[in-house]
């Protein structure tokens, strides 16, 4: 983030302003990704009349970014009558979309619109690999055909790839493509549980050995020696902090217009189609209940060695059980980065019988400790 | 006596008021600029058939303590500034509803 975009979002905080907003245009999809955290079918979604409303509110509310993502947003028929709507707002818009169904036209239309960036999912460069992820034989052609249809249009593409068992190796070829292309790469090492808690997919992430390949690859964390430097703790400063911007100056809603703090955040917080975005925003328990947590108020990570520097994801840790709590997933992601185990990970291997799965909700043990080589 | 300048706001740009500022995005290059408290006041007022000339006067003398030739110069030189990142469109003529610029590959 540029310093004037970090001096907005500051600016937006301290005025309340929902700056950024993700809304899923549909749950539905051509592809079938074996790590995909949704329920592709249609429980009801949105109609064009109730999205272009949801969005001259969310101009009004103050969104700046908008990204528009679901499932596949081409899948929707009115897809283009949405993005027109979106762009005539003036929001500055990111697609998040597989391509497939991308051909001229429609990378015609979306240079129109000025669109700010497509990003396209790359699992792999190899067909075998990308295809059988997707479940989609030919998908990996197809996506990246789009990415040339539009950067031959002068889109900006961003390829992003999600790093799990079947692609642990592949992402600098993935990376390769996409400088190839004049395509960006970005790589996601996190493996979202379903959005109704199952934690299944979470067998696919990688093992220990290849998360911390990924943080000493230099191509991906610019200095490593710093990027995996070992945690000094929490000053007063971190303490007070807030945890991340889900709730704070970004929101999400889904196809069915739930509102919630982030799409990796599944804690309901209101639907458009019974109160206001804007009330929503601002009155929601829910959402206030969000912005009131700092670290320290987490009782486990304020004592916590990674506390100040640690990614730590309140939608994962809600998804875990307890939005206090610590993320199992990041607490294993900053062990593989600087070989220190977090509090979380150190009362796990001392007393596992503290947090009995009987008392949590939607918590399932984690498939293999990260510290149990 | 001077032509009139008529001035646009680019179609080819995102945009949104902060408070009493503006945040613009340059779709060509994804460059974000912030408007100030005036410089909002005059990218609100670029419908493309106003002259510049009475936006400063109307607009903005009416409402800040500037002197309209002071103020007329400002206003050319930020308007040129923004032209030149392809955020405001610019023109001896009156502007119709801007369309979003084809531009170069970024």
């Amino acid at each position: 983030m540029s310093a004037l975009a970090a001096e907005m979002a500051a600016r937006a905080l301290q005025l309340g302003i929902p700056l950024s907003a993700q809304l899923d245009l549909t749950y539905r999809c051509n592809e079938r990704c074996v790590h995909c955290y949704l329920d592709h079918r249609d429980h009801g979604e949105m109609a064009t009349a109730e999205i272009l409303d949801l969005l001259d509110q969310m101009a009004a509310a103050g969104v700046f970014y908008l990204t528009l993502s679901g499932g596949e947003i081409l899948m929707r028929k009115d897809f283009f009558e949405i993005l027109e709507h979106a762009r005539a707002l003036t929001f500055c818009i990111k697609l998040k979309t597989n391509g497939v169904l991308i051909r001229a036209p429609q990378a015609g239309r979306i240079r129109a619109l000025g669109v700010e960036s497509v990003q396209i999912s790359i699992y792999s460069h190899r067909p075998e690999t990308h295809d059988a992820i997707t479940k989609m034989p030919g998908s990996l052609r197809q996506s990246i055909r789009a990415a040339r249809l539009l950067r031959e249009r002068g889109v900006r593409v961003i390829f992003a790839s999600v790093l799990m068992r079947q692609n642990a190796r592949d992402y600098s070829g993935v990376k390769a493509l996409a400088a190839e292309l004049g395509a960006q790469f970005i790589l996601d090492p996190t493996i979202t549980p379903m959005m109704d808690g199952d934690r299944s997919i979470l067998e696919l992430n990688v093992d220990e050995e290849a998360l911390r390949e990924v943080f000493r690859n230099e191509g991906l964390v610019g200095n490593a020696e710093e990027f995996c430097a070992p945690p000094q703790g929490p000053d007063a400063d971190a303490l007070d902090c807030l945890p991340c911007s889900a709730g704070h100056t970004a929101c999400y809603v889904s196809p069915y217009g739930d509102v919630y703090p982030c799409v990796q955040f599944p804690l309901p917080s209101g639907n458009v189609r019974c109160t206001k975005f804007a009330e929503i925003w601002r009155h929601s328990p829910q959402l206030n209940d969000v912005r009131s947590i700092t670290l320290r108020d987490m009782p486990s990570c304020s004592l916590c060695a990674h506390g100040g520097t640690c990614t730590r994801c309140p939608g994962l840790a809600y998804l875990e059980g307890n939005m206090r709590g610590p993320s199992s997933q990041d607490c294993e992601k900053s062990f593989a980065r600087t070989g220190i185990a977090s509090e979380n990970l150190l009362a796990k291997k001392a007393a596992p019988q503290l947090r009995p799965p009987s008392q949590l909700i939607q918590i399932q043990s984690l498939p293999q400790a990260v510290n149990s080589e | 006596m001077k032509n009139a300048r008529y001035v646009a706001r680019s179609a080819a740009i995102a945009s949104r008021a902060l408070g009493e500022e503006t945040m613009v995005m340059s779709a060509a290059s994804s460059t974000l600029f912030t408007l100030d408290e005036i410089a909002t006041l005059l990218w609100q007022s670029a419908d493309g058939v106003t002259p510049l000339d009475e936006i400063v006067r109307d607009k903005i003398c009416a409402r800040f303590d500037i002197s309209p030739d002071v103020a007329l110069r400002d206003a050319e030189d930020f308007v040129e500034q923004l032209a030149a990142h392809g955020i405001l469109l610019i023109s001896d003529q009156p502007i119709a509803s801007p369309v979003l610029a084809s531009g170069e590959p970024r």
